[in-house]
């Protein structure tokens, strides 16, 4: 088994603004199993982190426990990175975030880690609004533990073996977008063409965004009745916009008819234009996208792309009124200013 | 664009760019993986039995296998193939019980050879493996041609001419008549051969014609007699200030044989550009290393003498332009005539074909440039029973070509013999076998070294300027040759694609250290290059398609960068990939192992 890629590499490999190729953003080699669509969002994050030229040691990358969150080690290997405990990432990312917020936070968790021993976890830091991009690598199934079905198998999905499943599934998204999320989004491990993009757009909001990805148990869920399958996810796959994202305002080049592109701009000056697929959704709108997402879910149909976003989101610091620089970069005296400084605050809460 | 077609192995072999590009279709990527493993006897038995002079070419190939070779486009220099040859020829052991037994009994058929050079040898050598009675014809007391004559001895040593003619030679089933020049090709058919092999070489020199040249003609040399003549020892000093003209490998032969000789200021002087010239590039950095110059858009004018003693050459300056057609012509640059001063002029412009041996009227016919009218394929000439090989046949080559002539020379005389189609060549042996040993396990070192290309060890220079028969370069030793031949990428150790098995999951796509693989929808080639993960901009490289996926796109695959390293088939889950080893032997006309051209 091979352990090192070649350094080698195609030699028109393009560069991106700091002088760097798509390798200088690659991790080590992946231990996952081969076919693993967590090995594609690992690439596909490689992909975005390179086209937005964003300086590999920008970004915290922070994961709990589980094959997803195994991945961080295959991607941004110049990256900050923290391997916490299981479901417990969003509370270790918050910290990180309330100490030093001009890192880039990426979190990145699996339908284990987020659903089930971390749900609470999950819907806290939703709530907050850490900025931050939080994917979810879900195939629907415990891969770690052989095969057993997760909070998000969907009810009436067969396991490898042929047992069905009688639970209710948790739809993250749902979940995500109930409790005030600014960016949410659902895209397919073997679409890079759309989740590429979702990703950029994720790490652009200033607010918390939420990708749930489905992505295929190449070793236990990706059989005939598995409905986080490659096959089953490609034959049900409704996109329901495309997206790119654009840093000036390039003139659209294709032509569409009124309606069909809906533009917003992001507070670091990012423009997101989303090509309409499905007519009747509108992605500004989060009861619209709550109802939209329910109704095509009825029909049996997995929706992906941008579902909603808002434009101008308020995060955790917002909220907190918490100081500008980090805290590695605060002298002695303004991290602890003194017993007056206590007393003066101690005073205005009495 | 068609899926890529596999039924016949002609997308393979191109991959192997090495082999695709040697005349002879070497396989160089099996010969040097048992190289890396010490099995320098196996790897030295493959190349005899494709290329014949493994230990010559080794030294003197002009190795069309390095240019081609992908090592050179994923980094800086291709990896040393023809060195690495010759480690296999510097440290095998006993071969002699590994040749194929040449037949007690005979099957009748007599052919004559005419010349004992490369491509007359290998003639000679497939036709007695299969029981034909040889008769080799040459004019020199020993075998091997230009060889002997055009090689200096610090490049190639007598010892290792001797050993591989003497495998041919001195094997039974070849009868040799050195000192025997043939004078008339009617009387040697009379003579009731069954065929005759004309591989005599292109013998003479190209003149110089320029005013002077026969009043200073004791100082004016043609270079390829005068290598002889240094070859033999007719000639053991030259002057010191020499002009070498032309700018091919003899010339520079000639300029390092001068600098041997007594030759201080030596420089060679060539009509064309620098970069046109027709000497390989690292024999011009040979010469250039050894303090001569090279100075190009140079036309000899005249040869200045006095009383009978050459003193100089004027040369006129040029410049090339090119007309509408792209044909270059070099045209006088209008500034004044150089003069350099000199002590010997050797004249290496080329050189002519030339049989005057040959009776005009006896049906063989031969076209306004003076060569043979032949096949390009059978080498048949215009009289069924002669064929041509090696500098007779197209002019001046080298000896990877005369071996290649010689091989497929044999065959048609072969099926000539048997009144059989000589057209109807026999098929390559290709064999494909999977490399798999296990779960992510494969049968080669799929590990990509990053080493550089390593130099090969020369002899001190003040050694090798001394004495004319010391041979400059040492070879690698064993622990570099293992280095050097880690560089092989192993472009014989396919990438092949099953569509059926494919569940477009992107592992190999999101692995490939070199971005060859997209899956697409499909469209003509033209608009499919420029939407792959990494434009295919190099034309020469075929793409390797496959269609029958679920999804209806089609893989493509870029070959033109592929490293070899089977991380796509270990990253496949399926085993849509897997990676196997192609290996092509061009049919012979005898039997090695499970291959002949005929049962």
């Amino acid at each position: 088994m091979s352990y090192l890629k070649p350094t080698l590499h195609h030699p028109k490999l393009p560069t991106n603004a700091l002088g760097l190729t798509r390798r200088d953003y690659e991790g080590s080699i992946s231990t996952l199993c081969a076919g693993c669509g967590h090995d594609s969002i690992s690439a596909a994050i490689v992909q975005a982190v390179w086209e937005l030229s964003i300086p590999p040691h920008r970004v915290a990358k922070l994961s709990g426990i589980g094959c997803s969150s195994k991945t961080p080690d295959y991607f941004l290997g110049a990256s900050h990175g923290f391997n916490s405990v299981h479901g417990r990432m969003p509370s270790v990312l918050t910290g990180a975030n309330l100490a030093n917020r001009e890192l880039i936070y990426l979190g990145v968790s699996g339908d284990g880690d987020s659903a089930s021993i971390g749900l609470g976890q999950f819907a806290h830091l939703m709530r907050r609004g850490v900025n931050m991009t939080y994917i979810v690598e879900n195939n629907g199934v415990y891969g770690l533990t052989k095969g057993q079905f997760s909070a998000t198998s969907d009810k009436g999905s067969k396991a490898k073996k042929g047992a069905v499943n009688t639970d209710e599934p948790i739809d993250l998204v749902a979940l995500a977008l109930e409790l005030g999320a600014t960016y949410v989004a659902r895209s397919f491990s073997g679409d890079k063409d759309q989740l590429v993009p979702l990703i950029k757009g994720a790490l652009t909001h200033q607010g918390v965004a939420f990708i749930d990805c489905i992505s295929p148990c190449v070793a236990f869920n990706n059989h005939e009745g598995s409905t986080k399958s490659y096959d089953y996810v490609r034959e049900h796959n409704e996109a329901v916009n495309r997206l790119d994202v654009f840093f000036d305002r390039t003139p659209i080049t294709a032509s569409y008819a009124p309606g069909e592109v809906t533009e917003v701009t992001q507070h670091d000056g990012s423009l997101l234009r989303m090509r309409k697929l499905h007519e009747d959704h509108d992605p500004t709108d989060r009861v619209a996208a709550l109802n939209y997402l329910a109704r095509h879910k009825a029909m049996g149909e997995i929706v992906t792309g941008l579902l909603y976003i808002d434009p101008h989101p308020e995060d955790l610091h917002d909220h907190l009124g918490t100081v500008a620089t980090p805290l590695n970069r605060l002298d002695d005296a303004a991290l602890c200013p003194g017993s007056a400084a206590l007393e003066k605050i101690n005073a205005a809460l009495r | 664009m068609r899926p890529t077609d596999l039924t016949t192995p002609t997308h393979f072999h191109k991959v192997v760019d090495c082999q695709w590009a040697c005349p002879a279709h070497t396989p160089v990527p099996e010969y040097i993986r048992l190289i890396a493993a010490g099995r320098y006897t196996d790897a030295y038995m493959i190349n005899w039995h494709s290329n014949v002079f493994p230990g010559i070419l080794g030294r003197t190939c002009d190795r069309p296998c390095e240019p081609a070779c992908r090592r050179g486009r994923v980094e800086e220099e291709p990896v040393a193939i023809c060195r690495l040859k010759r480690v296999a020829a510097d440290n095998k052991e006993e071969v002699l019980s590994r040749m194929p037994p040449v037949p007690a009994l005979k099957n009748g058929k007599r052919i004559a050879c005419v010349g004992a050079g490369p491509a007359s040898l290998t003639v000679a050598r497939d036709l007695a493996l299969l029981g034909y009675e040889v008769h080799v014809y040459d004019a020199e007391a020993r075998g091997g041609g230009f060889m002997w004559t055009q090689i200096p001895r610090f490049r190639l040593p007598e010892s290792v001419i001797e050993e591989e003619v003497g495998y041919i030679t001195g094997r039974g089933g070849v009868v040799t008549h050195y000192n025997h020049r043939v004078q008339s090709l009617k009387a040697l058919l009379d003579e009731g051969f069954d065929a005759v092999f004309v591989g005599c070489g292109a013998p003479r020199g190209r003149e110089l014609d320029v005013p002077g040249r026969q009043e200073a003609a004791a100082n004016i040399h043609i270079g390829i007699e005068w290598l002889a003549k240094v070859s033999f020892g007719h000639v053991e000093r030259v002057g010191k200030r020499v002009i070498v003209l032309g700018g091919g490998n003899t010339a520079m032969d000639c300029c390092r044989s001068a600098r041997r000789l007594g030759g201080e200021d030596v420089k060679v002087i060539v009509r064309s550009g620098f970069e046109e010239m027709k000497a390989s590039p690292w024999e011009k950095e040979d010469a250039m290393r050894e303090g001569i110059p090279i100075l190009n858009y140079l036309v000899p004018k005249r040869v200045l003498h006095e009383n009978g003693r050459l003193t100089g050459m004027v040369f006129e300056k040029v410049k090339a332009e090119y007309d509408a057609k792209g044909r270059r012509n070099l045209v006088p640059t209008g500034e004044p005539d150089v003069t350099y001063d000199c002590d010997d002029v050797l004249v290496a412009i080329g050189q002519e074909n030339a049989f005057p041996w040959i009776e005009r009227d006896i049906g063989l016919e031969f076209d306004r440039w003076g060569l043979p009218k032949l096949d390009p394929v059978t080498l048949q000439s215009t009289l069924p029973n002669v064929f041509f090989g090696g500098d007779a046949a197209f002019g001046p080559k080298n000896i990877i070509w005369a071996v290649a002539h010689g091989h497929e020379a044999a065959v048609s005389i072969d099926l000539h013999c048997r009144g059989e189609d000589v057209r109807d060549r026999p098929d390559p042996h290709v064999r494909m076998a999977s490399q798999k040993m296990g779960i992510h396990e494969w049968s080669y070192d799929n590990d990509v070294s990053i080493d550089l290309r390593y130099k090969v060890p020369h002899v001190e220079e003040r050694l090798a300027l001394r004495d004319i028969r010391v041979e400059v370069e040492l070879g690698y030793d064993r622990e570099l040759a293992y280095k050097e031949a880690q560089r092989c990428l192993n472009c014989d150790v396919q990438t092949v694609f099953n569509a059926k098995l494919c569940i477009e999951c992107d592992g190999c796509v999101d692995i490939c250290p070199t971005d060859c693989i997209t899956f697409t929808e499909n469209g003509e080639e033209d608009d499919l290059r420029t939407r792959l993960k990494a434009p295919a901009i190099n034309r020469s490289q075929d793409l390797y398609v496959a269609d029958g996926l679920k999804t209806g796109r089609v893989m493509v695959k870029d070959e033109d960068v592929c490293l070899h390293c089977g991380l796509c088939a270990e990253r496949c889950p399926t085993g849509a990939w897997d990676m196997q080893k192609f290996y092509l032997e061009t049919a012979k006309t005898y039997a090695n192992g499970a291959r002949a051209c005929r049962s």
